[in-house]
Formats: C-alpha cells, structure tokens, sequence
C-alpha cells in the first residue's frame, strides 16, 4: 500500500518575540496521510506552538524568528497566505471562547461562517452543517447564542466549525479539556472514524489513556525539543518519561508497579492490554 | 449549622426552561466535588451558591446568610470562586496586583492583603512573576493566577469551577495539593470537575448532577460503585475502577496505589 506523506517538517526552530528561548528547537519529523498523531509534553514543552506552526500562524500572525520548513500537503505553510492554508489544514484552538468568531448569533450560523469563507453552495454548506451538529450531538442547539452554550457544548461547536470545512488535516489543541467524561470519548470516536476516513489527525492532549488507544504514534516534546516519535506503547513504556513531566496511563502505572511486561518487553497501555495480562495472574 | 444549606432550590434563565429543578442539600467541611454532564447546571449552581445568581424559587444559606438578602459584595467575605475560564475573571496588567485585587476590595489593609498575596503566589509556584502581565503567560498559568487570586482573599469557602483545565500532570498535583491544605487550614472546598481520577484521588464527597437534579450524593468510593446509574449522567468511574470490575475485583478500587496494593496482599 501507498502512504502519502502528508506533513513533512524540516529543522524547525522558532523563537516568539521579546523570548531569548527557542520555543521549538530543531524539529524535524514526517507524517503519512490518514494517521492519528498524539503530541504529549508537560505544559511549555513546545505542543501549542507546534500546533500554531503546522497552521502557519506561527510565524505568521505571532512573528519571531523562523527556521525550517513545514510543509502540508505540499505547501509551506510558512510562505503562504493563512486564508489559504486554512483550506488545507484546520486548527481546533485550545480555548474554545478565543475560537468562536462573535459575529454569529446561532450555533448553526457559527459552523456556517468558515464555509461561507470556502464560498461552497448553499445546499452543500446546509448538508455539511446537518451533518457535523449532528456528529456532535449539537442538533438541538442550533438556533442558541454561541456564548449561552455551556463550556464544553463551546468546545465540542469549535470542533464542528473545523470538521465541516473538511480540510486535509486537522491539529487539535487539547479538544476535550472542558468535555464529560462521555463527551470526551465521543470527541475521540468522531476523530478517529474521519481519520479511518483519510483525514490526517494531529492532537495535543494531556488525556493519557486516551492518546493511549487511539493515536497510532506519539510524539513526546521536551523544552522545544521532540524527545521521541514512535507508537504510543513504546514511548509509554520509556523508563525516563516521568522525568519529561508526563505521566503514564493509569494502567501502565498499575503494570509497571507489578512489572507485568508483554513478550517485546512494553508495558500495557489500555485497559484491555492491562485486562489480559491481569486476568492470566489472577 | 452547616457551611452552605441549599434548600428545594429552583432556577431557570428563561421562563419554563428549569435549569435546576429542586436541589436541597447541605454542603460541610469535607472536600466536595460536583461531576456530571455538560449542560446539568453546575456551573449555574456555583454562581448561585455565589450569590451572582438568586434562585427562582427555594433559598441557599451562606454561613446562615440567605443569599436572597445579601449582596455579591458581602457574600464575596465568605465565599472566594474561582471562574472556568481564567480571562472572564483576569482583569489587570501586573499580576501582584491582580492577585491583591479581590483581598483589597474585601476589606484586607494593604499589608495583609499583600502577605496574602505573595503567600497565595507561592502556593501555586508564581511568587518570581509578580510583575509580569498575566495576559503575557500561558492558559495554564492564567487559571493559577486566577486560583492565587481567589487564595488571597482567605475565605472560608472556596470553590474551583474545573480547576485542572489545561493543566499537566505536575499543574494537577499542585492542585491536588492546594486543595489537601485548604481542606486542613479548616475550608470548605467546592470543585466542578470532569477529571473522575483526579476525584477519586482528591475529595471525599461526591455530588452528581443530572438534567437539574442530584442523581447521587455521597462518600467518594460509594458514588463511584454505581456505573449505570453515572453512565445515565454522561460519566464514567475511575480508569482502576474500570479495570477491577473487568477483573471481577469484588473491592471498589479508586487509585493506583489501592490497586497495588490490594494486588500485592492478595
């Protein structure tokens, strides 16, 4: 089978303004079309600046100082107007109030507004609209305010607004910080199935045991710096990852304090894994 | 007396629409959080336990003050909460005198509502940035400026409207800790929270709301136990409580140090 490669990073090094630090410090990775990627990290590790950087708003809308390239599918992004990549590659912002436009007085005209954007029809924008409040369970808040949704009903309507722009990418910003534990689990599922569907999927996410069992590999920043790039249990399964600021699953934690290891020496990272290994000793 | 009595309490925004339709409780020093879906009127409750809100219908006692009868103002004395989002409570361009604000407009004098400050500062790990703009740091630092300045203001209440957003594992564990001393300096800490590991790691009582109503009300662990009932509120136990069910464990456990535990003695 033929993988695309759809974001490819080269020796990316940024500093924000007024900053004597490099935000991000030499990064370089590739990314194949149709993957869940998980960004962990503890808090200043470089996650939300990454994310701004795959949109371009780092360096465009913040300025600094810029090295490197970031290229998505084909374009970089770096050189390119933000109206333009934005059709191409969508961002979830971490707080979703910084998100909603404050234009539109519905939930529906909300999702509307980055399509009209688009200049799609309005029979198609009418269909995707349906189709994304309904995948999100925000059917029936349609015809609210925006700012009368509750935190996380804001969050999962930042989310659709991205979704039902389809780009080729979408990078999440901790999307489901303000969610219930169900809602949370819904966010993942939607990700997952549009991943399945081809859409590329990169999230910072603090949510450990769910970038567990969905990312199909992790990348663990550190001070700017990209620590190390591989499948969630094997990064998981690193000795020294409490010392990035990061904790491991619950049910790594519960193994690790077993020492219950699978036959490659990896620690269970899902609740299955642990579920298996478990049961056998019991 | 206890600390707060909410009495058959109702509410609505618009007329018909219930947003909590009968709520009597009695909240009390222990360490409390408040878990159920988006939407269930949690953070409605909290504003009008506040006094930001008044209900339609029903009454809350503060400290045996009827919220009904007393400003925001005088409540602010008893009560400290600290907003879900930190940039609707962040209104000032020094962070020292962010945090000194709310003490200050309490009634501190100038010296202690700077100790306060500069203590408060400390707890949350920001005493070296007290002249920096708090819009200047990150989301995650902006909620402990707003934990900080609520801190400050030394009242007996303090409640935390989903404390641990944006925050990592070392942010969390601060939290965890603030409210362990809080709970000893004698306060009563209130926390919204969708995080049901961190609960069960961190407070003793469990109050779950559900479409306007309590659902359940109890020990942590005791709460916990009922998975369909949480299921029907958008919830779900603890990570190791899931595991120990699907192990067929016939011990409720909640943490990670109690699964060890109990494995090792089997």
């Amino acid at each position: 089978m033929f993988f695309m490669k759809i974001i490819t990073v080269e020796h990316l090094k940024y500093k924000y303004p007024l900053s004597d630090k490099l935000a991000l410090d030499d990064i370089s990775f590739e990314i194949e079309q149709g993957e869940f990627i998980g960004i962990i990290g503890q808090n200043g590790a470089g996650k939300s600046t990454l994310c701004q950087a795959l949109v371009g708003l780092v360096p465009n809308f913040y300025k600094g100082s810029y090295g490197g390239t970031v290229l998505v599918n084909g374009i970089n992004v770096s050189k390119t107007e933000v109206s333009e990549v934005a059709s191409h590659v969508g961002l979830v912002f971490q707080n979703p109030f910084n998100q909603i436009t404050g234009s539109k007085l519905t939930v529906y005209e909300e999702v509307a507004f980055g399509l009209e954007n688009l200049g799609l029809p309005v029979e198609e924008m009418k269909r995707r609209i349906d189709n994304v409040l309904n995948l999100l369970g925000l059917y029936e808040f349609r015809d609210k305010n925006p700012f009368d949704l509750s935190g996380g009903q804001m969050q999962r309507l930042a989310i659709a607004g991205i979704i039902a722009m389809q780009p080729e990418v979408i990078v999440l910003d901790e999307p489901t910080s303000q969610l219930d534990p169900q809602g949370s689990e819904e966010v993942f599922r939607v990700v997952q199935r549009l991943s399945e569907q081809g859409m590329t999927i990169v999230m910072a996410e603090h949510k450990m045991e769910k970038i567990a069992a969905y990312s199909d590999r992790v990348m663990l920043l550190h001070d700017g710096k990209l620590i190390d790039f591989d499948i969630p249990k094997k990064v998981f399964s690193r000795e020294d990852i409490e010392e990035y600021g990061v904790i491991t699953p619950v049910y790594t934690r519960i193994c690790k304090n077993l020492d219950i290891k699978d036959e490659n020496g990896f620690y269970p990272i899902t609740i299955d894994e642990a579920h298996e290994r478990l049961e056998k000793i019991l | 007396m206890s600390e707060i009595e909410v009495r058959n309490l109702h509410f609505s925004y618009t007329k018909g629409q219930e947003v909590l339709a009968g709520i009597t409780l009695d909240l009390n020093l222990r360490p409390t959080a408040i878990i159920g879906q988006n939407g269930a009127g949690k953070t409605t409750f909290v504003k009008l336990l506040k006094g930001l809100l008044k209900p339609t219908e029903g009454d809350i006692f503060v400290k045996g003050y009827n919220t009904k009868e007393k400003s925001v103002a005088f409540l602010a004395r008893y009560m400290g909460l600290v907003f879900q989002n930190p940039n609707d409570q962040i209104f000032k361009s020094k962070l020292i005198d962010e945090v000194m604000f709310g003490p200050l407009n309490i009634g501190q004098d100038e010296k202690t509502a700077k100790r306060n400050s500069l203590e408060a500062l400390d707890l949350v790990g920001l005493r070296n940035r007290i002249n920096e703009n708090p819009y200047d740091l990150s989301l995650s630092d902006r909620k402990l400026v707003s934990i900080a300045s609520i801190l400050a203001m030394d009242t007996d209440i303090v409640v935390f409207d989903e404390p641990t957003i944006a925050q990592d594992y070392r942010g969390k564990e601060k939290i965890k800790d603030i409210i362990r001393y809080l709970k000893d300096k004698g306060k009563l800490v209130i926390t919204i929270i969708h995080d049901m590991d961190f609960v069960a790691e961190t407070f003793e009582r469990v109050i779950v709301f559900n479409r306007g109503k309590v659902l359940l009300d109890g020990d942590t662990r005791f709460v916990y136990s009922y998975r369909d009932k949480l299921r029907t509120a958008s919830l779900e136990q603890p990570y190791v409580m899931q595991l120990a069910q699907k192990l067929h464990i016939g011990t409720p456990l909640l943490t990670v140090d109690e699964f060890t535990d109990w494995f090792n003695k089997r």
